[in-house]
């Protein structure tokens, strides 16, 4: 005979959602399906703050956090983790810096000790910091003759004006990087390092009394008044002419293209009709029509398709394809073909009943494991999207409609300005 | 096996299953026992092209049907190919898994290989070798394995060579298909939400009526010892220097090859999204900041393989310096040995990352497919096991025994700059 097992998505019900009296937001979600337990969450000290000469000093104060504490240095840091077998992970993007990690269940003391200790206590030793930035320094040397990394920075700069957080990297320059002191580093951190806005998600085999117990131990102190208020993004203008970019490095094989304008934020009331017609454009059933058309039916890349990175803030809308360098041209029309396509006509009923399907089915799946809840568990929060929302969820896409998508993508593509980033051994012209 | 049930039908299939009622959703793997080191010089990459083309539809799901339908539900489907099997998999939200059986079983047998459509494919899969190409490492991978193996199939890439990518046919390619892809050269895997003897009933039905087929004759040449160190120096545009060092290790199956996994977490990290910064060759190289970076890798495979270390050249500093200061490291693994809190911190940090795995019904469905590919259904239960067994004399024996210069091959990627 077989079982009969309920199963239900975390929701009011199974979430614990605690605010510490210093205002961090803790949500906890017991799954005792496995020993380990995951940690993530993220706090306003993204690169937005960076100035553009020092862009990359949020990432490099993120990522030096566990260099060295005031009671434990490098080496005790690290032996105490990898002892345990867990890990603890920081970076910065352009909103947020953020926090993951992972342990044993029996352990997630040890791994909230260190997470306190490190946000609260580095001090960011000079000889630590100087081989990071070393490492940091020829990792980006790297890239200088990765294709797609190319690309993407010529992308992004066409996209967003120079006056714009966005037009420059989170992970800084070659130019900005060795800029970039420890006085910087440690005024970064006095400023914008504290409880303020500060989410932490906990998913694995431990009673969620014990987690909040723990974190509320290690982090409820904690006070920073000289926290400042986030700021708005400057105004974005519309763009209403084409701007293309062709770079030529040597030695490459593919060329790396990509198109797009500037998308929604998650903010924005057409954010979840752009992403049903984003699926429709580059996603669903293999890459969606981009794929179709590009790889499908005239074999000319390996992979092409497109996807929003709207967060916080408006990101791209963007279409990506790794192309033989004698097919750009061709592959750069299909793709703005499909452009004008899904910005001129209604999708059919099939597509958006599919792809709203797709949506709604694939929430199983996001769910599979501690690091799959507890993403979504940070999105809910950081978007205020409400703890019962995954249960709503389907509701939510059932009603968006067709209109709404057409509106959505007319509003930010536009097939005849768009940008164009084209970066592959040059035989594209 | 611990809560894996094992069956074989009648017409030679092997068929695992596993309860796991963590969440509402099933993994369902089809392994097949071929990959590129059956592949012999001619028609090296066949087995990751078909793999392509088994995503081109049969007469029953025509091509794009199954991505429509399977991302409609929900689910996710792949496949990959790799030096000892091709796979293919699908997971689902539960009530949806007929689909994933009942077209898995389709394309053993119907799949279509339409000559226009190999055609198409050919550029797609020419576009996935450039892709990697624009990669510097890639060439030094690519030469390095050519060094190391001369006469074994692991010697070639499993994207094939571009000779052979340009030549072969739409014959070859259907040839490898109805040879390799029959019942008694495949295993399938289902773990997750459904009750075994529903789950059975259904893959007995199913995959029962495929045709008994000859099991297939597969193409393996054994590669004979090596006789002292090969080296590669590759040159390409860019910036960056990596030295990269292998060494010729046991297969999988080899009780060695559990003492060279220990090795290789104490010199390199555990991997798996643990650090390594307490690692002995992280200690040497990235500390003394000769190096930004040093990884290492030891597959799972069915003949003898390579323990491969990559080590970022730091700017400012040379790959002799890397070489030296990493021969002067495992000199002393040699001579001296692992300490008994290396070992067991190696040890703790396997027992989690087999934690971690658990997490998820896809991993736990791969880790019984590569068990069963090895020839050893209970290899991954028994992993930990195994591990535990291993003794620091082990880790020094199995340094002098694989980590000397006769068995390793050393291969430097040069780069040219960028300007000329």
């Amino acid at each position: 005979m077989a079982k009969t097992l309920q199963y239900s998505v975390p929701n009011e019900e199974n979430i614990v959602r605690v605010v510490l009296d210093n205002g961090i937001t803790v949500l906890v979600y017991e799954n005792f399906s496995a020993q380990s337990v995951v940690l993530a969450g993220s706090f306003d000290a993204g690169s937005v703050w960076d100035i553009p000469e020092k862009s990359g000093l949020a990432a490099l104060v993120a990522n030096s956090l566990i260099r060295g504490t005031e009671t434990r240095d490098f080496d005790t840091l690290h032996r105490t983790m990898e002892d345990l077998a867990a890990d603890l992970n920081f970076g910065a993007s352009k909103h947020n810096t953020s926090f993951s990690g992972k342990a044993l269940a029996e352990d997630f003391g040890m791994l909230a000790d260190l997470l306190a200790d490190t946000l609260r206590h580095p001090v960011f030793p000079a000889d630590h910091v100087e081989r990071l930035r070393g490492e940091w320094l020829t990792g980006l040397r790297y890239r200088q003759q990765d294709s797609g990394w190319l690309a993407s920075r010529a992308f992004r700069q066409m996209l967003y004006p120079v006056e714009h957080p966005y037009h420059h990297s989170s992970q800084g320059t070659l130019d900005s990087i060795p800029q970039l002191s420890l006085d910087d580093m440690r005024a970064f951190h006095s400023r914008h390092y504290g409880p303020k806005d500060m989410k932490i998600v906990v998913v694995g085999a431990l009673k969620a009394t014990d987690a909040v117990q723990i974190l509320r131990e290690h982090l409820g102190d904690w006070i920073n008044v000289d926290q400042p208020e986030s700021s708005d993004l400057p105004e974005l203008t519309t763009l209403g002419e084409p701007k293309r970019g062709n770079i030529v490095v040597q030695g490459k094989k593919q060329t790396n293209l990509m198109l797009g304008a500037v998308g929604p934020s998650r903010y924005e009331p057409e954010f979840r009709a752009a992403s049903l017609a984003n699926s429709i454009l580059g996603q669903f059933g293999m890459m969606g029509r981009i794929g179709d058309v590009v790889r499908e039916r005239e074999g000319l890349a390996y992979y092409a398709g497109s996807q929003i990175t709207g967060g916080q803030g408006p990101g791209a809308w963007s279409i990506n394809a790794g192309v033989d360098p004698t097919h750009v041209e061709r592959a750069i029309d299909l793709c703005l073909g499909e452009v004008r396509r899904i910005t001129s006509e209604p999708v059919s009923d099939d597509d958006i009943a599919d792809n709203k399907s797709y949506f709604i089915g694939r929430l199983p799946l996001q769910l599979e494991n501690n690091e799959g809840i507890a993403a979504s568990l940070l999105t809910i929060e950081t978007y205020q999207l409400g703890l019962n929302y995954l249960l709503s969820y389907r509701d939510i896409i059932q009603a968006i409609t067709k209109d709404e998508l057409l509106h959505a993508a007319q509003k930010y593509l536009n097939a005849d300005a768009m940008v164009i980033s084209v970066a592959g051994p040059g035989e594209h012209g | 096996m611990t809560n894996i049930t094992k069956h074989t039908l009648e017409n030679g299939l092997t068929v695992f299953l596993k309860e796991v009622h963590a969440a509402p959703i099933i993994s369902w793997w089809v392994v097949y026992r071929v990959g590129s080191r059956n592949e012999p010089t001619g028609k090296t990459g066949v087995s990751h092209w078909v793999e392509h083309m088994m995503f081109k539809g049969t007469p029953k799901y025509p091509g794009g049907m199954l991505d429509r339908a399977i991302d409609r539900i929900g689910g996710r489907w792949n496949a990959f190919t790799s030096l000892d099997y091709t796979m293919y998999h699908e997971t689902l939200p539960a009530e949806h898994i007929d689909l994933a059986l009942e077209s898995e079983a389709d394309r053993m047998t119907n799949a279509i290989f339409d000559l226009a459509e190999t055609e198409s494919e050919r550029t797609v899969i020419i576009s996935e070798r450039q892709g990697s190409e624009n990669s510097p490492m890639f060439w030094l991978r690519e030469e390095m394995n050519a060094v190391a193996f001369r006469v074994h199939g692991y010697h070639h890439h499993v994207l094939g060579d571009l000779a052979d990518l340009q030549t072969i046919t739409r014959d070859d390619l259907y040839g490898h298909y109805r040879q390799h892809y029959v019942p008694t050269n495949a295993f399938v895997i289902g773990v997750g939400a459904f009750d075994t003897p529903d789950m059975l009933a259904k893959v007995k039905t199913i995959y029962g009526a495929i045709p008994i087929a000859p099991a297939p004759k597969h193409f393996v040449r054994a590669e004979p010892e090596p006789q002292g160190e090969r080296r590669v120096i590759v040159n390409r545009p860019g910036h960056t220097a990596f030295l990269r060092v292998s060494f010729r290790t046991p297969s999988a199956t080899e009780p060695d090859w559990f003492k060279v996994d220990m090795l290789d977490s104490i010199l390199t990290g555990p991997g798996g999204g643990i650090d390594n910064k307490t690692s002995r060759l992280y200690q040497a190289l990235v500390k003394t900041e000769i190096t930004a970076g040093v990884s290492g890798g030891l597959s799972e495979t069915i003949d003898p393989y390579l323990y491969s270390i990559t080590m970022t050249v730091r700017d400012g500093h040379t790959i002799e310096e890397a070489e030296a200061a990493f021969n002067v490291a495992i000199q002393n693994v040699i001579d001296n040995g692992v300490t008994e809190a290396e070992l067991n911190r190696a040890k703790k940090q396997a027992k989690a990352s087999f934690a971690y795995e658990m997490e998820s019904v896809s991993n736990q469905a791969y880790w019984i497919a590569q068990s069963a590919i090895l020839g050893e259904d209970d290899w991954y239960e028994r992993y930990l096991a195994r591990i535990e067994a291993v003794t620091t004399q082990d880790i020094q024996e199995a340094a002098a025994r694989y980590l000397i210069p006769e068995r390793r091959i050393t291969g430097w990627l040069v780069p040219t700059g960028l300007d000329g």
